[in-house]
C-alpha cells in the first residue's frame, strides 16, 4: 500500500513484515525512529519478537549475534558513534558468517560532535566483511531490508542497509509498504542450515581459535564467498522486481547521457540531487551523467569499469573522507580505472552540509580542470 | 580410535590448559554438574583458547566464543532466541525457524525442554570484573535467565599475569612489579558479590577449585534458580600465580580456610551459607608463602606491615561472613 511516511517508520514497517525474532538496539540519533516505532509495535501487539533493550551499541550487536547463532532472525540499527562502538562486534559477526540484518542511519563521526548526516560511520567499517547496500531513497530503503534478509540467509553474510540520517531517516516522502502476503511470498520463513546454529540437539563449536595454519584459508573463504554473493545479489534483486513491480537486478545504475563526457559517481541520498543537476546539464547540451553505487561490497568492480568506460572525466562525490588519502569511493575507484588521471575526489556534505544543484554544477567545471588532490565542495 | 573413552565428561581432554590449572578442572566440573541441555556462551580468554582449537573442541555441548568483553551480551541474545523458539513451539507466535507444526502433546514436551536448556555466560575475572563489566551489569540489569560463571585467576593470565580488577592487594603481576618504589598491586579487589546483590541477582556465591563438590551442588541449584545469577570460582593459576603444580588444590583451600577468600551463597539477597573456616585458622603467611606472586612480601620490613594488613583483611571476612 503506498502511503506518505516518514523514512524511519517506513524501515520498521519493512522490519515487521520481515519477522524479526529478536531485536535488540541502543538509541543514537538519527537512527532512533526505526526502534521506538519497532517497540511500538510490540507494545501494541503488531509484533511479538523479543525486544532487548542493550545498555550499549556493543551490546546492542553482541544480542543480535548471539540470538543469530541460535538459529533465529534478528535486527538491529545503529549510526555514526554507535556503528563505530559496534566494530569490533560488526567483525565476529561476519567472521561467524551470520546473517544479521542492520540499518546504518548515517551520520558524521566525532570529533567535533555532530549528529547530520554524511557516510563516514559505514565507510569506516567497509572491511568488516559485511554486504552494505546504499539507498537513494525510502522506497529503496524498504526494498533492501527485505532483499537484505533474503541474501543474509542464503550466503551466510551479515547485511548492512545504508540510508542517509535525517535525509531520508526523517523525511516523509509516498513509499509503497508491501503486504504481508507478498513479504510472506519473498522472503520464507528462516530455516538455518544444520550445524549452523547452537543447538543441544546437535552440539557445535563455533567461534574456534585459529591458529596461522588455518586462520587464512578461513578469511580468504569469506572474501571469496563476499565476492561470489554479488551474483546472489543480482539475482534478488532481478526476483525483486519480478515480485513487487520495481526495481532493477544491476548492482550500479547509469543516469543522463549516454555518451557523457563528464560521469559522476556517488552512493546515498545524494545521487537524487546529482539526477537532478544532471536533467539540466543534458537539457543545456552538455554531457553528463551519473552512476549510482547501490552495493559499495561486494564492490561491482567490472560494472563500475564499465558505467566509466566511455567517460573523460570521473567526478566521484565522497560524503566522507579518509583523512590523509581522499574520499573513499574515490579511491576505490582509481583503483578500478587505468587512466586514473580522469578520476577526481569531491569531499561534499560532512557532517550534513546541505548539497545542492549549485555544488554538482561546480563539481561538473572543476572535474575538468584535471587536478590532483581532494577538492571539498560546499 | 573407536575405543570409548574412559574418561566421561562433556569437557573432553586434549586440551591444552597447563599442568595444574585450577580453571580447566573448575570448567570441567561446572559443565558436569550443568548437563548436556547447556549453551555455553565463552568469553575470550584461557579457558577458550585451550579448549577450541580449530578444527578442534572440548566441548560436547553447544559452545559460542564471540569476544572477550561481551559473553553476557552473547548469552542475553541466546536467551532471548529461545524464549522466542518456546512462543512458536507453543503456536503463539507468528515468527518462524523452519518448524513443522506439531500436535500439542509434542509441541508441551518440546516446549518444556526449550525452557530447561541452560544458557551459562563463562569468563575470567578480566571478562567479568573489567572489560565486559557493563554488559554483564546490562544483562543483570534486564533479569536475563543466564548463569555467569566467572573463573577467577586474579589477573590477565592469557596475556600474560597483568593486573585486573580482580588482582589482590600487593600481588605482584607484569604491569604490578615489586621493586624499590612498588610493593606489588596498590588496588583492592573489586567486591562483585556485593555488586551482584545491587543488581537483585538471584544467586550469588563464591566457589575455590579446592571444593569440586560444592561447586557443582552451586551450580546445580543455581540453575533450579530462574533470573540473574553469578558464581565466581577462584581458581589457581600455576604460571600467573609462580605456584607448584602439586599445590594447586591445597592454595586454593588456604584461600578459604584463612579468610582471604570467603565461600558464601546468596539466594534472593539473603545469606544462606559460608563456608567456616578451621579452628586454629591458619594464618595468611602459610596461603602466601606457596605463591610467588608474595614472594616480596617476605623479603622486606615493608612487606611484613603489608602482610599485617591482609591478615586484617581476612579477619574482616571472618566478621562479615561470620566464618569462625
Amino acid at each position: 500500500m503506498r502511503k506518505c511516511i516518514e523514512g524511519s517508520l517506513a524501515v520498521a514497517e519493512a522490519i515487521k513484515l520481515c519477522r524479526p525474532a529478536v531485536v535488540a538496539a541502543y538509541p543514537i540519533t538519527p537512527q532512533t525512529h526505526i526502534v521506538e516505532e519497532l517497540a511500538k509495535f510490540k507494545a501494541e501487539g503488531e509484533a511479538d519478537f523479543e525486544f532487548v533493550r542493550a545498555e550499549s551499541e556493543f551490546s546492542a550487536a553482541s544480542i543480535v549475534l548471539g540470538a543469530s547463532a541460535s538459529g533465529v532472525r534478528t535486527y538491529t540499527a545503529s549510526s555514526s558513534q554507535g556503528l563505530l562502538l559496534m566494530t569490533e562486534v560488526l567483525f565476529t559477526i561476519a567472521g561467524l558468517r551470520l546473517p544479521v540484518v542492520l540499518t546504518c542511519a548515517n551520520r558524521a563521526v566525532s570529533a567535533p560532535i555532530n549528529i547530520w548526516n554524511d557516510q563516514q560511520d559505514a565507510m569506516t567499517i567497509r572491511d568488516a566483511g559485511w554486504i552494505m547496500l546504499f539507498a537513494e531513497d525510502n522506497q529503496e530503503a524498504v526494498d533492501f531490508h527485505l532483499l537484505a534478509y533474503k541474501i543474509s540467509e542464503q550466503v551466510k553474510i551479515p547485511v548492512m542497509v545504508n540510508m542517509d540520517g535525517f535525509v531520508l531517516t526523517h523525511t516523509f516522502e509516498p513509499v509503497d509498504i508491501p503486504s504481508e502476503k507478498e513479504v510472506a511470498c519473498f522472503l520464507p520463513n528462516y530455516a538455518p542450515a544444520a550445524g549452523q546454529i547452537l543447538n543441544v540437539k546437535s552440539p557445535v563449536s563455533l567461534g574456534c581459535f585459529a591458529t596461522p595454519a588455518d586462520y587464512l584459508e578461513i578469511r580468504q573463504d569469506l572474501f571469496n564467498d563476499l565476492v561470489s554473493s554479488m551474483e546472489i545479489i543480482k539475482k534478488e534483486l532481478g526476483n525483486f522486481k519480478k515480485t513487487f513491480k520495481r526495481g532493477n537486478s544491476e548492482l550500479v545504475e547509469y543516469y543522463g547521457d549516454k555518451d557523457a563526457e563528464i560521469v559522476f559517481a556517488a552512493m546515498g541520498s545524494i545521487v537524487g540531487t546529482i539526477k537532478d543537476a544532471v536533467d539540466e546539464l543534458n537539457a543545456a547540451g552538455q554531457k553528463a551523467g551519473v552512476i549510482k553505487i547501490k552495493c559499495f561490497r561486494p564492490f561491482p568492480k567490472e560494472e563500475v569499469v564499465s558505467q566509466l568506460s566511455k567517460a573523460k572525466y570521473a567526478a566521484v562525490i565522497d560524503k566522507n573522507i579518509s583523512l590523509g588519502q581522499e574520499g573513499i569511493l574515490a579511491t576505490e575507484i582509481k583503483a578500478l580505472v587505468r587512466n586514473d588521471k580522469k578520476v577526481q575526489s569531491f569531499i561534499v556534505g560532512l557532517g550534513g552540509r546541505d548539497v545542492t544543484r549549485q555544488h554538482i554544477f561546480d563539481i561538473y567545471k572543476k572535474v575538468q580542470d584535471n587536478k590532483d588532490g581532494v577538492l571539498f565542495v560546499g | 580410535m573407536t575405543d570409548k573413552m574412559l574418561f566421561n565428561s562433556l569437557l573432553n581432554p586434549g586440551h591444552s590448559s597447563c599442568a595444574g590449572c585450577g580453571e580447566i578442572l573448575a570448567m570441567r566440573h561446572v559443565l558436569d554438574a550443568a548437563g548436556s541441555n547447556t549453551i555455553i556462551v565463552n568469553a575470550t580468554g584461557c579457558s577458550e583458547v585451550t579448549t577450541s582449537k580449530f578444527p578442534t573442541s572440548s566441548f560436547k555441548v553447544p559452545w559460542i566464543h564471540a569476544n572477550f568483553e561481551n559473553a553476557s551480551a552473547v548469552a542475553a541474545g541466546v536467551w532471548a532466541a529461545l524464549k522466542t523458539k518456546r512462543k512458536i513451539l507453543r503456536g503463539s507466535s507468528r515468527f518462524t525457524s523452519g518448524l513443522a507444526p506439531q500436535d500439542d502433546k509434542q509441541k508441551q514436551a518440546q516446549d518444556d525442554k526449550a525452557g530447561k536448556i541452560n544458557v551459562m555466560a563463562w569468563g575470567g575475572d578480566g571478562a567479568f570484573f573489567d572489560i565486559g563489566f557493563g554488559l554483564l551489569s546490562g544483562s543483570w540489569e534486564r533479569g536475563e535467565n543466564i548463569l555467569h560463571v566467572c573463573f577467577d585467576n586474579e589477573a590477565y593470565m592469557n596475556t600474560g599475569v597483568q593486573a585486573s580488577g580482580a588482582t589482590p592487594f600487593s600481588a605482584n603481576t607484569t604491569t604490578t612489579p615489586p621493586d624499590t618504589n612498588s610493593f606489588g598491586n596498590e588496588l583492592m579487589k573489586k567486591d562483585m558479590i556485593a555488586i551482584a546483590l545491587a543488581h537483585r541477582c538471584v544467586y550469588a556465591g563464591t566457589a575455590t577449585i579446592a571444593n569440586v563438590v560444592d561447586i557443582e551442588n552451586k551450580v546445580k541449584k543455581a540453575l533450579t534458580l530462574a533470573g540473574p545469577k553469578y558464581l565466581q570460582i577462584l581458581v589457581t593459576c600455576v604460571p600467573g600465580w609462580y605456584t607448584d603444580a602439586k599445590d594447586t588444590i591445597k592454595i586454593a583451600r588456604l584461600a578459604q580456610q584463612t579468610g582471604v577468600y570467603p565461600v558464601v551463597e546468596f539466594v534472593n539477597g539473603e545469606l544462606l551459607d559460608a563456608v567456616k573456616c578451621p579452628v586454629p585458622r591458619p594464618k595468611v603467611e602459610e596461603y602466601l608463602k606457596l605463591q610467588g606472586r608474595y614472594k616480596h612480601l617476605f623479603k622486606s620490613d615493608k612487606g611484613q606491615v603489608i602482610i599485617k594488613k591482609i591478615q586484617s583483611m581476612a579477619d574482616e571476612n571472618m566478621e562479615k561472613y561470620n566464618l569462625q
